[in-house]
Parts: structure tokens; C-alpha cells; sequence
């Protein structure tokens, strides 16, 4: 029997550039390069694993996001996933991490499941919190935050490093899983697979095609608000000193000044 | 007054800082209720009660540590229903936000997670942010149902306030759910000693410049001359030098101790995003072009394997 698995990716602003707000308080898209999320790249690698050591597996990606965030799915497709799916729609700008969780638990049920691997967490909200939502509403078992994930007999299994301990934990399919940096490297693209990838279908949804009214996403359908967004103050220069044989007391002097010491 | 619920996080009953600092917040915007689960209600409540919590309710199941996550929030709902509060507190641990997030789902209420700072307004708690690598700070509220926040450590200094701590049982039932994400097996982490990275007052973090597991000794002796925490960037802990749990940025930790001090480390953004709300920051690095001397209140421009010692040695002579 075939093991279905969606990986939920999502396409975010470059880290490295310089990211702002536009004026209704959202993240400005327009003003920075986006890319598929690097903490998401683990989730398609872990997925890529689970479906080699399975005797059939469909992998399927899922985002959620404006007509760029193609760009994410044709990354995730030339790694190795089978198809796509993406969820556009106008009426999603200022969508929160509730209506995406929404969003993503309709288009997971539409597609079909057995296994849905995320992210830890995204690198442009950081929140960390879709898996557990997604779990909460597909009234499946959470297998999070894993820094090993292996399926079978119906059973994901993994590895959960946490601050206090490490933990072996255990789950029943259908289920959805987070992987964290540390679940093993991501694969690049290879020259086969990108271009295999312009091949492959990507099907495209709107809000209609999930049963989702307007008003449940989008800004207006949030359940929270950002009131304002200030840019913090650049940092006064600091004091920058040479080592010339004393640097480490100079430190010193310095931290006992600030009463560090 | 509104009853504000706050969760508690604890070992064995040893309430664990950020929830102190919860407290603080949370008489903010009304009268605390804290929220025990596991052993050791009677031990925590004590420290709870001189805190500001006015009742503390308790459950206690072998849930709890046989199942991940679930099981907590089917309690805090419980005492959700129980107290009708205006607002649920959480400390923003990896786990805390998992709760948080399931309990705003199921009461219907808007979720903030990593809060730096709490007010109360006239709309409900508005909840100030660090975003974007720190870059910007927002302040963000709740539109919809009960408030669910989660708080990250060091965002408040504890604050004592005698009140009853009074315990209450509290009924629980679990849903279907509870039990499906089975704990096989847990390994406690073995105590080094040293505070626990997030709540530190005092961080000291390697970076590549460390250049090997066998040179963290010297980021430990002054960690610890100071009283401080050990950190590592990603490139250290991706080249096996330090454990991940310690990892400081993006992908690790996010830290804001009083002091930051940052020795061989670069300061590549994903790295700043995890530390830059530090109060004050200073930097040891012999390339004087590292983009983290433009983060610092202080620099030293040369090789931390001379300055990290001779610093260590002058902090222990002047604590004598």
C-alpha cells in the first residue's frame, strides 16, 4: 500500500536581506528576495528518506502563499517530491498562523495522507507552532521537533532533543511530524531533477476549492493585530580596542565598569 | 480583578525562573492563577503564592510524562474552563508554545508567541515583539477570544508579592488524543552545573574561531568565572564542537542575557537573530571586518586563544 506524505513548505524573505514591513503592517514581500524556507529543506530531505526506505511512497508539497511561492514547490520538487500543490489566493494576505493552519489542514485532508512532515519552524515568523496546529486540527498525534524520524509498520518514530532531556517517542499513522537542522543535511538539486521538475504537475487551489470563507483568513479573519511596527534604533557604536598584549584586561576593566563583575 | 492563568513551568516541583517572571506580567493585567501539572504541586505552590499567585491549581497524572504534549493541554483547558480567565500566559519554551498553541485553537482565542514585554491596554494585554532578527519591534494584541501569550525568558525581573498560593485540585479528563504520541523512553540531560542557556543573565558563546571540541574549556572557564552560561553558533555545532542544545540563533536558542559575550563568532544574521536583544554585547574576534563588532558595546580586536585566558584570570583576581 502506498505511503502518502505531504510535506507543508513554506516560501519566506531572504534573512540575509534587508526585511521590512509594508504599510498595513504584513511582511513587505515585494521588497525582498524569497526563497524556500531553509529550516523546510530538512522536512523534504526527511520525507525524501522515509519514502526511499518505503516499498511505495507519494510525496506531495504543500504551500500556502502568493504566485512566487511556486518557487518554493519547483525547489522542493527538484529534490526529489512527486507533485505539488499550491494554495493561492487574493483573499490570504494577512493571513495568521490560525487561518494557515486552516488553510493547510483542508488542502492536507484534500490531497490525502498518511504522513505530514514540517519544518520546526519557519525562518521568517519563527513562531514553531503550525505543527502542533496542524496536528490539533486533523485530530492526529504530534510527533515534533525531531532530530530523527523513521516510518514503519504504520508507526513514525523519532527522536525529540529537548532542553530537560531526550525523549524516544512513538505514534500511529496518519500523523504529522516537525524535524529540526539536526535531522541531516538537505540534498541539492541535481541537474536531473531540475529539470525533471519542470515536469511535474503542480495543482492550484483557492479558498473555494477547501470549503474556506473569506472572512475565516486574510487580515480581517486574524485573530490578532499588529498595532505597530518601529524599527529599532540603530546601536550606538561601541567601543572597538586592539589587542596589544593587554585586551583581556581592558575586558575586564570594562565589564567591572557595568558592574559585571 | 480578571483572573489571569498562568502555566508553570517546573522540575519535580522547582519552579523554573521564566515562570516567576510570568507572574510579574501577569499581575499586569489581573490577579495570577498559576497552573501546576506533575509532582510537586505543594513544594511549587509556596514559591508561586510569593510571587503573586492568589490560587494555584494542581493536576497530576502519569500522562503527563508518558504522552508528549496533549495531555497539558487538555489540563490547562480544564483549568481554562474552570477560571474563565482574560488572558493565558505561557513561558515560551519549544514546548510551551506547542500548548499554547492548541489551547488558543480549541477556546477560540488569538495566540502571541515570544513576547518580550506585556502591558496591559484598553483592548487587552498588548504584547511587544522582537522581529526580524531584532531589527524591528512590534506590539501586537489579541482581536479575537481569550488572549493566549507566550513569554520568552528574561522579559520581566521577578518580583516578590505575598499572596495566597492557595492549591485547588483540578479535575482533568483526557481526550482521545492524549495518548497518541507515546514517550518510549526519556533520558535526562546531565546538569553541567550552569544556568540554562535561555535564562541566563550571562551567555559566553564560541564560534568558529574556537577551532576545535577540545578549545570549549576556555569559552567554559570564563562562562564560569562569570557565573555564566555556554553558548555556540551553528558553524560550531555543526562541526561537532558543542552539543546543538546549546546552539545560539535562527535555528537554536534565542537569548537575551544582560551580557552577551561572543568569542570567534563572525555574527552571520541567522546567529544574530538569536542574541541581539542582549543588553549589553561584547565581542572577541581577531578579524576587526566581522560584522558582530557592529553590534557591540565593546570589541577586542585580536586572538581570543591570549584574551579569552588573560580576561578569565583578571575576572577571578577581582572576585579574589
Amino acid at each position: 500500500m502506498s505511503l502518502r506524505i505531504v510535506v507543508c513548505v513554506k516560501y519566506v524573505p531572504d534573512a540575509t536581506g534587508d526585511r521590512h514591513f509594508a504599510e498595513d503592517l504584513t511582511v513587505d514581500r515585494d521588497d525582498v528576495d524569497g526563497l524556500l524556507s531553509e529550516l523546510d529543506e530538512y522536512a523534504v530531505e526527511q520525507a525524501l528518506q522515509i519514502a526511499d526506505e518505503a516499498d511505495d511512497a507519494e510525496i506531495t508539497v504543500l504551500t500556502v502563499g502568493p504566485e512566487d511561492a511556486k518557487d518554493a514547490l519547483r525547489k522542493a520538487l527538484s529534490m526529489g517530491a512527486h507533485k505539488a500543490v499550491h494554495v493561492e489566493d487574493d483573499d490570504l494576505h494577512g493571513t495568521d498562523v490560525m487561518g494557515t493552519s486552516l488553510v493547510l489542514a483542508k488542502a492536507v485532508e484534500h490531497v490525502g495522507y498518511d504522513l505530514v512532515v514540517c519544518g520546526m519552524a519557519s525562518t521568517d515568523g519563527g513562531m514553531g507552532v503550525l505543527p502542533a496546529l496542524l496536528a490539533e486540527r486533523l485530530g492526529v498525534p504530534q510527533v515534533s521537533l525531531l532530530s530523527q524520524v523513521a516510518v514503519e509498520d504504520g508507526k513514525v518514530t523519532g527522536r525529540r532533543d529537548g532542553d530537560a532531556a531526550t525523549e524516544q517517542l512513538e505514534a500511529a499513522l496518519p500523523a504529522v511530524v516537525s524535524v529540526t537542522d539536526q535531522s541531516g543535511e538537505a540534498r541539492y538539486p541535481s541537474f536531473k531533477g531540475i529539470m525533471a521538475a519542470k515536469k511535474k504537475p503542480v495543482e492550484s487551489l483557492d479558498l473555494s476549492d477547501l470549503g474556506i470563507e473569506a472572512d475565516e483568513v486574510g487580515l480581517d479573519g486574524a485573530w490578532t493585530t499588529v498595532d505597530s511596527a518601529a524599527e529599532r534604533p540603530a546601536r550606538t557604536a561601541g567601543t572597538i580596542v586592539k589587542d596589544e598584549g593587554e585586551g583581556g584586561k581592558q575586558l575586564a576593566e570594562f565589564l567591572a565598569g557595568q558592574k559585571f563583575v | 480583578m480578571a483572573e489571569v492563568l498562568v502555566y508553570v513551568d517546573h522540575v519535580d516541583g522547582a519552579v523554573r525562573k521564566p515562570t516567576l517572571e510570568l507572574l510579574t506580567l501577569a499581575r499586569r493585567i489581573g490577579e495570577p492563577v498559576a497552573v501546576h501539572l506533575g509532582a510537586g504541586a505543594d513544594e511549587a505552590a509556596k514559591v508561586l503564592g510569593e510571587h503573586g499567585a492568589v490560587k494555584v491549581l494542581t493536576a497530576d497524572a502519569a500522562e503527563f510524562a508518558d504522552y508528549l504534549v496533549v495531555p497539558k493541554v487538555d489540563a490547562l483547558q480544564a483549568a481554562y474552563e474552570a477560571v474563565n480567565p482574560a488572558a493565558v500566559l505561557v513561558p515560551s519554551s519549544a514546548e510551551g508554545k506547542e500548548i499554547a498553541a492548541r489551547l488558543a485553537l480549541r477556546v477560540g482565542g488569538g495566540l502571541i508567541t515570544d513576547a518580550v514585554d506585556l502591558e496591559a491596554g484598553d483592548e487587552g494585554p498588548v504584547a511587544t515583539q522582537s522581529v526580524f532578527a531584532a531589527s524591528y519591534s512590534t506590539k501586537s494584541r489579541v482581536t479575537k477570544g481569550t488572549p493566549v501569550i507566550t513569554v520568552k525568558p528574561n522579559s520581566a525581573a521577578p518580583e516578590a508579592a505575598p499572596a495566597a498560593g492557595t492549591v485547588e485540585r483540578l479535575s482533568v479528563t483526557f481526550g482521545e488524543l492524549a495518548t497518541g504520541t507515546k514517550v518510549v523512553s526519556r533520558t535526562p540531560r546531565e546538569s553541567t552545573g550552569r544556568p540554562e542557556l535561555t535564562e541566563a543573565a550571562i551567555v559566553v558563546s564560541g564560534g568558529r574561531g574556537v577551532n576545535g571540541a577540545e578549545n570549549f574549556p576556555l569559552i567554559e572557564a570564563l562562562a564560569d568565572s562569570l557565573g555564566g552560561a555556554v553558548g555556540a553558533s551553528r558553524a560550531a555545532v555543526d562541526a561537532g564542537w558543542y552539543p546543538h542544545t546549546n546552539q545560539v540563533g535562527q535555528t537554536g536558542k534565542s537569548v537575551s542575557p544582560q551580557l552577551y559575550i561572543a568569542a570567534g563568532i563572525s555574527g552571520a544574521i541567522q546567529h544574530r537573530a538569536g542574541m541581539q536583544t542582549s543588553k549589553t554585547i561584547v565581542a572577541i574576534n581577531k578579524d576587526e571586518e566581522a560584522p558582530i563588532f557592529e553590534l557591540v558595546d565593546y570589541g577586542v580586536v585580536g586572538d581570543l586563544f591570549e584574551v579569552v585566558p588573560q580576561l578569565t584570570d583578571e575576572i577571578k583576581a577581582r572576585k579574589g
